[in-house]
């Protein structure tokens, strides 16, 4: 019996070898379709789903109709808030589905959502969505069109509790300038899957911002692509989590125009038994992306025991003629000598840990350009460290 | 006036060998005014007596007691000894990224002081300190620690001794990996902090060399984890003269201690 039973390690056990999977030849090898019936339900067993509690979101995989996150805005004039039809988003330049979670969500959202910043707009205000979740099972579909040269701040935040599949596609004109801000504040309890795609025009300048404190599985794919030379591309990510969430953030950066910029930087804290978190950034460089610079990091602060992070950093490179290429991944536990450090001079223990994690974080939050966002997670941080004794 | 009297102080720590014995029984008072040197050879405890004094959790105190103006250290949490009036100035200084400096210093006034310091005040003595420690106004914006240098992290370190303004301060090998000109700048703010606040200080060295500059008014020396000799600025000339070795017998030996335990 034993020995049969090592012989079948349970499906859980933690293996990372090669063997266990049938990795991708290349990223760029990976499914993209707008049919459902493309998709496979996942088993868990995936190179793409092997870090996810696939058991626990298989209602987002379902082609059962669902409703809509409760959505209040605050638009900027100028901008304008409406939907377009399904083949209007496809004619769009916006990439096509890329799981199960977000093809669902495409087929099954009552309608796309369409943002549209005109070109040459400058927007001095962000455009705001509040998204709030009514304790059901909610599909997204969005697509945010900023025009030619234009410059707009886009904040997205999400509360309350749902079981919520979203597909978010942001087609950045040429010269633009654009920053996306996702913020994830659901209860405990929440579900979200999200497929999130940038699509980099020439010489723009596209951000996205990813801010994950709730939740209780929050799974975000971030896709960035380039529709021309010259666009730059940075990806930001700040996540904490605690007890029993899991949170996921995947980023694919596919550089196939020449002379194009990517940085992809995210910072994680981990506390509380089970918290789990998982971040894997995936870069191509194609043979045609001559001149491409890109780097990308995570970093990961275990601040208790019990707590598991994954890092996987993904380079595949089919061109020498590259500017630069580089990723760096480090996770760590809560430095004593800095507690005692700061303890030595009179800071008491709890605001010393509160120091040491702002600290951590600081690097990213203060590169958010986005006041109201910067203030808000730095108060939300103080508060899960609050949670920690 | 304050006392740290410190009593027949056993301190271990563990090591992968097992619970090691590092400091045998050490007795020391310093009042406030005096300075001590505590001088020895490597792995003879010095640093341990800092620490542990401190209250860094990697020492376990045996026996003995510590007490501060008759308070008993030893029941106190770290943060509570420097509140008490204790300073350590680390021999390593520790990095705290993202931390800046300034942000770090008006924390622990505030902390020590158990109010926050006048904003227009504070200003001015800070920028008036780093200019007496001949410090670049820009490190109050850079992390604490962060990529600082080795005589940029000791002034520090006595930047900090002159805003907190401690009752007692231990100083732990300040001197070492300083060049000359850094080691008489770092020894003035010594000096300073202890003429405005009348701080007893209680100086750790592997050398004589910064006794020139802060001059002792007790020496102590520190031998296998217990004083061996004691005797006023005197000794220390005796020491640069001749060295450790006659406290040192030849069947000890030095690798039972880790260096600078």
């Amino acid at each position: 019996m034993s020995l049969l039973a090592q012989k079948n390690p349970a499906p859980e056990a933690h293996t990372d070898s090669v063997a266990a999977f049938v990795p991708d030849q290349s990223r760029a090898e990976r499914t993209t379709s707008y049919a459902v019936s493309d998709f496979p339900v996942p088993s868990g067993r995936e190179e793409e789903w092997r870090f996810t509690p696939v058991d626990r979101i298989r209602a987002l995989f379902a082609e059962t109709p669902g409703s809509a996150l409760r959505r209040e805005e605050s638009v900027p004039d100028g901008v304008t808030v409406s939907t377009v039809s399904t083949a209007e988003w496809q004619g769009s330049g916006a990439p096509k589905p890329a799981d199960r979670a977000a093809v669902v969500a495409a087929d099954q959202a009552e309608s796309v959502t369409v943002i549209d910043v005109p070109a040459e707009t400058e927007l001095t205000e962000p455009v705001r969505l509040l998204l709030t979740g009514e304790g059901a099972l909610a599909h997204g579909h969005t697509l945010v069109r900023v025009g030619n040269f234009a410059k707009a701040t886009i904040v997205l935040r999400h509360e309350g509790d749902a079981q919520y599949s979203e597909l978010l596609s942001v087609v950045v004109g040429d010269g633009a300038d654009v920053t996306v801000v996702t913020v994830q504040e659901w209860a405990d309890t929440a579900l979200h899957l999200g497929q999130h795609d940038v699509v980099v025009g020439r010489d723009a300048k596209a951000r996205h911002i990813a801010v994950t404190l709730g939740g209780g599985i929050v799974r975000l794919n971030t896709n960035a692509s380039y529709a021309g030379p010259g666009g730059s591309f940075e990806a930001l990510g700040v996540y904490f989590a605690d007890s029993g969430q899991h949170q996921e953030h995947r980023l694919f950066v596919d550089h196939e125009a020449p002379h194009c910029r990517s940085n992809v930087e995210y910072k994680g804290a981990l506390q509380g038994d089970s918290a789990h978190t998982v971040w894997v950034g995936d870069v191509l460089i194609r043979a045609s992306a001559e001149g491409t610079d890109t780097y990308e990091l995570n970093r990961n602060l275990i601040l208790t025991d019990g707590a598991r992070a994954d890092s996987v950093p993904n380079l595949e490179i089919e061109t020498g003629e590259i500017a630069g290429a580089g990723h760096a991944s480090a996770t760590g536990r809560f430095d004593d000598q800095q507690l005692f450090y700061l303890q030595a001079r009179g800071i008491d223990e709890d605001t010393a840990r509160r120091l040491v994690v702002r600290g951590f974080f600081a690097s990213i939050v203060g590169r958010i350009g986005v006041p109201e966002v910067e203030e808000h997670l730095m108060a939300a941080i103080d508060r899960e460290l609050e949670g920690t004794e | 006036m304050s006392t740290l009297e410190i009593k027949d102080l056993h301190v271990t720590v563990e090591t992968e060998q097992g619970t090691k014995e590092i400091l045998r029984g050490v007795t020391l008072t310093i009042n406030s005014g005096e300075t001590h040197a505590i001088m020895g050879p490597n792995g003879s405890g010095k640093s341990t007596l800092a620490y542990s004094v401190a209250g860094h959790p990697k020492y376990t105190i045996t026996s003995g007691t510590v007490t501060l103006d008759g308070e008993d250290v030893l029941a106190m949490s770290v943060d509570e000894r420097a509140r008490a009036g204790l300073f350590l100035a680390m021999q390593y200084p520790v990095e705290v990224p993202g931390v800046t400096v300034s942000n770090f210093l008006r924390t622990a006034k505030t902390a020590i002081d158990g109010e926050a310091p006048k904003l227009r005040t504070w200003v001015k003595d800070l920028k008036q300190s780093m200019n007496d420690l001949k410090m670049d106004p820009t490190v109050s914006e850079r992390g604490v620690n962060e990529g600082f240098s080795g005589g940029e992290k000791k002034r520090h370190e006595i930047l900090q001794m002159e805003l907190l303004k401690p009752k007692i301060a231990i100083l732990d090998e300040t001197d070492s990996g300083l060049d000359v000109d850094a080691l008489r700048i770092v020894s003035e703010g010594v000096n300073r902090a202890k003429e405005s606040t009348g701080a007893g200080v209680l100086l750790i060295t592997h050398y004589t060399r910064i006794l020139r500059y802060i001059k002792p008014d007790f020496v102590h020396v520190f031998v296998d984890g217990r004083i061996a000799e004691e005797g006023g600025p005197e000794l220390a000339d005796r020491l640069e003269a001749e060295g450790y070795d006659r406290f040192q017998p030849v069947a000890t030996p030095e690798a039972t201690t880790p260096a600078n335990a």
